[in-house]
């Protein structure tokens, strides 16, 4: 009981958060705004800052779902899409699209999150198999296979923009992450995939749960176990795909977020997934109205702050945990 | 015992493991409503038998019926409303509370978007009461002895409210008193709930006194099966562990209880060091 009153304590927390943040982001930025507000205030607030704080939201707790999943699927609190390569590999896909200029606007689709989709599944399928060649997945094996399909997927996205250099600095300013090109179009890509998956995984919050016990355990209790990994890894894509076709490559909200949460109300999924979005969510919302703000009217990229932070956070947890995770 | 149709058979069953063969053309049948050992030494098959037995592996020749079915039709969740499975080594870094763990033994009964219901609730509370885990509730397993994780884990197996409770090594991890409640506790759930255990079991002599079924293996073989007083004889052990045997009587149940020596060419005579 006492761990439901938390939950929903911190929820309330968390929405009153966002909400207050979202606010103070509103007022925030290089055209003050005062009441009443004339139409150029309007279009600022409602057509540029709005949007920009709905997708950092969105994005932040697409990236914290999915760390989550993959945490889960790895069980490993390490996990994350930005470590284990799926980011580069969505990153990838992105560039394709953007480069081979594909149009898929007559069938009603963008091409961008479908070709990060794609590239992101790619990537994770293969350090999810690359870690279980030793039967289960282990924490050295797992953060090298997603270090080396990482590179290897980068290094493609290299070799793409070198033969296309008229293209190079949008795209890598895309892919450092960030939202300054955020607007209502890119909130609209976002919405579906990140309502969906976000559904779908709560969905699946005790097959989750019993899958921390263990494959073996998780299949006497009756789990179907490769199936569901298969499921969890496909969700997990297509947040990260989702997240990345916006907003590039932003590292660290997804082992960040859900490790906070789980300090506070322990793994179970069925709280974990929505107080991870919550606090994924805030978070982003927070380095991104810092990363406009800190040297305005110059933008940093939010991607290069979350992981300025998020790094040595990494390594901490790596450090008192090396005992715990192997 | 001979009464009812066996729980569950095993017919030619084979299971290798790339070119190793490990399980040979095994014929067994667990009796309904009793206590079956299986014993064997260290590499004879016994956790890869049982593996097969509970569907985590699948053999590679031979036929498993599990309740009149055959086991490969019987979907997980169907299974593991009939089966719980207590294996022998068990842990994870996640903090889940002794009651979430227990609760997760309901997962086969619930729906998607389900709440746990008040007999869910029940049932886990009973188990937990049945194992003397509901004093640990609101720990953490990440923070029990090796002894309470056991107990936990049987409990989580009961809250499944199975037919048949498959047990790898169940004890190894106990101290004496901490064995003989368990096996207590187990021989009173088969008599009040027509529970069938079958527990892989590394102390004959723990297999002798609480069994009244042995599958005795080797190299992959069953080399003997039937009641512990046949099975335990002097000649079979020596045969399948290599040591000398001598089978008295346990004192206070009457129950076979061997004595082993290693070869007497190897070891001096009692008394001679």
């Amino acid at each position: 009981m006492k761990v439901i009153t938390k939950y929903r304590l911190l929820m309330v927390g968390l929405i009153l958060g966002v909400v207050l943040t979202g606010l103070v982001a509103m007022s925030l930025g290089p055209v003050p705004i005062r009441f009443p507000l004339d139409s150029f205030q309007s279009k600022i607030l409602f057509d540029l800052r709005l949007p920009r704080i709905l997708l950092a939201l969105m994005v932040g707790a697409a990236l914290a779902v999915a760390g989550v999943l993959f945490q889960g699927l790895f069980r490993n609190p390490l996990a994350d899409p930005y470590i284990l390569g799926t980011s580069s590999g969505a990153a990838l896909g992105a560039t394709i699209a953007v480069l081979s200029g594909i149009n898929l606007q007559s069938l009603g689709l963008s091409a961008r999150p479908l070709f990060a989709f794609g590239g992101a599944l790619l990537a994770t399928a293969l350090v999810y198999y690359l870690g279980r060649m030793r039967k289960r997945p282990v924490l050295t094996i797992m953060l090298l296979a997603g270090i080396a399909v990482g590179a290897f997927f980068s290094a493609l996205t290299s070799l793409l923009l070198f033969f296309r250099q008229e293209e190079m600095a949008k795209i890598m300013f895309w892919m450092m992450g960030g939202f300054s090109y955020a607007r209502w179009a890119e909130v609209r890509i976002v919405l579906p995939y990140l309502g969906g998956a976000f559904l779908y995984s709560w969905s699946l919050a005790r097959q989750l749960n019993l899958l921390l016990l263990g494959e073996e355990k998780a299949h006497q209790l009756g789990l179907a176990v490769e199936q569901f990994q298969r499921r969890i890894v496909i969700t997990a894509s297509v947040l990260v795909a989702a997240a990345v076709s916006v907003s590039g490559a932003i590292g660290f909200i997804g082992m960040v977020a859900p490790h906070i949460v789980r300090l506070l109300l322990g793994p179970d999924h069925r709280s974990l997934l929505p107080a991870s979005a919550l606090a994924g969510g805030l978070l982003l919302l927070l380095a991104d109205t810092l990363a406009r703000t800190l040297l305005s009217p110059v933008e940093l990229p939010v991607g290069v702050l979350t992981s300025f932070i998020g790094g040595p956070f990494f390594l901490y947890l790596l450090h008192k945990g090396r005992s715990a995770l192997d | 015992m001979e009464t009812a149709e066996p729980i569950l058979t095993a017919e030619g069953l084979s299971f290798c493991f790339g070119k190793n063969q490990i399980l040979t053309d095994l014929n067994l049948a667990v009796p309904t409503g009793v206590f079956t050992g299986i014993i064997g030494p260290n590499g004879s098959g016994k956790t890869t038998l049982l593996k097969c037995l509970n569907k985590t592996l699948a053999p590679t020749r031979g036929r498993i019926t599990f309740m009149g079915q055959d086991l490969t039709r019987i979907k997980l969740r169907a299974l593991a409303r009939l089966m719980g499975v207590v294996p022998q080594q068990w842990e994870t870094p996640f903090a889940f509370t002794v009651q979430e763990v227990v609760m997760m033994g309901r997962f086969p009964y619930l729906g998607r978007w389900a709440g746990e219901r008040q007999e869910d609730r029940m049932v886990v509370r009973e188990a937990m009461r049945a194992t003397n885990t509901w004093e640990l509730a609101e720990r953490l397993i990440t923070e029990l002895s090796g002894g309470e994780r056991q107990r936990v884990l049987i409990a989580q197996a009961l809250a499944q409210t199975p037919r048949l409770l498959l047990l790898d090594e169940p004890t190894s991890h106990l101290d004496v008193n901490q064995t003989l409640e368990i096996c207590t506790l187990l021989q009173t759930l088969i008599r009040t709930k027509g529970l069938t255990v079958l527990g892989v079991f590394h102390d004959l002599n723990l297999a002798a006194r609480y069994c009244q079924h042995l599958i005795m293996i080797k190299d992959g073989r069953i080399y003997a099966q039937g009641a512990p007083e046949e099975v335990l004889s002097s000649p079979n052990v020596t045969a399948v562990f290599g040591v000398e045997t001598v089978v008295g009587a346990e004192p206070f149940t009457g129950r076979p209880y061997l004595y082993f020596s290693l070869n007497r060419r190897q070891e001096g005579a009692p008394g001679g060091h």
